[in-house]
């Protein structure tokens, strides 16, 4: 089933004191995620984001196009109750404890008052914030706000979770605590949306990824394709404690380790390499061929584009 | 009332309990206690008419300042914020939002006038020593202050989903102003004729009528309300509240939360 469907997406601002000037956010956005997958929304800041991620949750209003959830119009507020969404750097009710916010959350959830106690207590538990559960919000550190903020997203069990820059500002245990829940999120089955300029993060966790630049989805696909794709080199290592100077003439380049050297090369150059090898008398231990980074990926994607077109996953 | 609307109502009395808005009773406690003890003194047959004109006043004025200053907030500083995201991307509506705001505030409203109401009566009963019948009144002119903090309140939300903050408490405060004067605003239109007349005519009668709901001075004198008055008043108050809100729905309803 398709969790999310948006079909020629598009907001463009009035800017300007009389209005008149129009600021494009997100170009026409055409983009299907489905049910159960961990979609990475990668793009540098100011990209269209979380425009699109507003867009989605009804919070800004497009100027052209259609965009669904669960088969349902964005505009069905029901369809929200199977939604979660955690902002970037969320800012809550300061006045209120833990408790308290995902109380008031669990209401306006529609989570049944019989369940909302014990359903609180676990999201706290969940997050590591049992202890922290009656302290007012404005105790909190910005590390706390996010956790938080992550049990107030999952706490009425929604199938579908956006995430806005969810590891923003976290220190590497706060990272990492995020990624292994992003991962229990994804193991009970539910759909994950976050958005992130991280891209180590994305590799990590996603099953897609979207690349979108200046409001423009400049690219979409499984991480597993993209990062099998090779760039027309190889890398072969062999054991030696110098580069042979042929090979250094092939265009490869070297780095000696101890007693093992690795050289890259253009594929073209692999068997000439090769040769030079058996010829030097030196033991090959590895050849393969180097594949693509999501970096790689997503740097190529941020290049100018002369066709410039939304499209579809 | 619909649970959703309840729930930010509730939300919204507990952030102004919170926010130390109720302190304002400890003033108004000072006020009272300090003029009631300095008409006692004095004593001049009019201490019954000061106390009541005094506190009914100032039960008006703290009321009407925690009306404008809390109600422009009550959207836009949720939107400023950002915590506005969290709920609006749950299943409450627009409006629902908007209007368990309004009733958050006026509920505030409601229960800080009850503590000053209290005051009133304790200032009273220290200067005339008893009660008699025609003191009932002053729970009529406290009716009417509690209707008016219903339109300052549905008039500052609305002027909040269009405006600044500052703006708004300022059109806010204007309106309660022109508002008092309005019965003199129908007397100015009478005497004009012609186009001036009738620009005059339909501003005093599009501007809140705050004059007919001020019975504070008749009921200092002792003298009765008209029910027919009561009636009145409370659909001309809910029906005006009503379409101040309507209209900030109607604003908030199209607005890009950007």
């Amino acid at each position: 089933m398709v969790a999310i469907e948006t079909i020629n997406l598009e907001k463009t601002y009035s800017v300007g004191f009389w209005r008149k000037k129009p600021r494009v956010a997100l170009r026409p956005l055409t983009l299907t995620v489905e049910e159960g997958v961990v979609f990475g929304f990668l793009g540098p800041n100011g990209a269209g984001k979380t425009t699109t991620l507003k867009l989605l949750l009804g919070l800004v209003f497009p100027t052209a196009g259609t965009a669904r959830i669960f088969g349902k119009d964005i505009d069905d507020v029901e369809v929200k109750s199977q939604i979660g969404f955690l902002p970037e750097q969320p800012y809550f009710y300061d006045y209120l404890t833990a408790q308290e916010l995902l109380e008031y959350y669990a209401q306006l959830s529609g989570v049944p008052p019989k369940e909302r106690s014990e359903r609180v207590q676990k999201m706290l538990g969940r997050v590591g914030l049992s202890d922290a559960a009656r302290v007012q919000l404005r105790k909190f550190s910005k590390g706390m706000l996010q956790r938080v903020g992550l049990a107030q997203a999952i706490l009425h069990d929604p199938k579908l979770v956006f995430l806005d820059e969810p590891m923003s500002g976290l220190d590497p245990m706060g990272r990492r605590e995020v990624r292994e829940l992003i991962q229990e999120l994804q193991s009970e089955g539910k759909t994950v949306f976050f958005s992130t300029h991280i891209l180590s993060d994305a590799e990590a966790l996603c099953d897609r990824v979207a690349v979108i630049h200046k409001g423009e989805l400049r690219g979409v696909g499984a991480v597993a394709d993209l990062t099998s794709q090779t760039n027309g080199k190889v890398e072969i290592i062999f054991a030696g404690r110098a580069v042979p100077s042929a090979l250094a003439s092939l265009g490869a380049q070297t780095h000696v380790s101890g007693e093992v050297v690795s050289a890259v090369l253009p594929e073209e150059h692999q068997d000439a390499a090769l040769d030079i090898l058996r010829r030097e008398k030196l033991r090959l231990i590895s050849l393969t061929p180097v594949r693509k980074s999501l970096e790689e990926y997503y740097v190529q994607k941020l290049q100018p584009q002369d066709n410039r077109i939304g499209v579809g996953a | 009332m619909n649970s959703r609307i309840a729930h930010v109502a509730f939300n919204t009395f507990r952030e102004a309990v919170r926010d130390r808005v109720l302190y304002n009773l400890i003033a108004f406690a000072l006020l009272l206690s300090g003029a009631a003890i300095l008409v006692g003194q004095i004593s001049i047959d009019i201490e019954r008419l000061v106390v009541v004109n005094l506190g009914l006043t100032a039960v008006t004025f703290f009321g009407v300042v925690i009306a404008i200053f809390i109600g422009i907030g009550l959207v836009s500083k949720e939107i400023e914020k950002r915590t506005l995201y969290t709920v609006l991307s749950r299943p409450v509506r627009r409006w629902e939002f908007v209007v368990g705001k309004f009733f958050g505030l006026t509920g505030t409203l409601v229960v800080n006038t009850f503590f000053m109401a209290i005051g009133v009566f304790l200032a009273l009963l220290y200067v005339a020593h008893k009660f008699q019948v025609a003191d009932l009144g002053i729970l009529t002119a406290l009716y009417f202050i509690v209707l008016q903090f219903f339109i300052v309140c549905s008039l500052a939300l609305l002027f909040s989903s269009f405006s600044s903050p500052m703006l708004a408490a300022v059109f806010t405060f204007a309106l309660f102003v022109i508002g008092n004067l309005s019965d003199d605003l129908r007397g100015i239109a009478a005497v004009f004729k012609g186009i001036g007349g009738g620009v005059a005519t339909a501003v005093a009668y599009v501007v809140p009528n705050f004059s007919g709901m001020n019975v504070v001075s008749q009921v200092a004198h002792g003298e009765a309300i008209a029910g027919r008055l009561i009636v009145y008043n409370t659909l001309y108050a809910l029906l005006y509240s009503a379409m101040a809100i309507s209209g900030a729905v109607l604003i908030f309803q199209r607005r890009n939360l950007k």
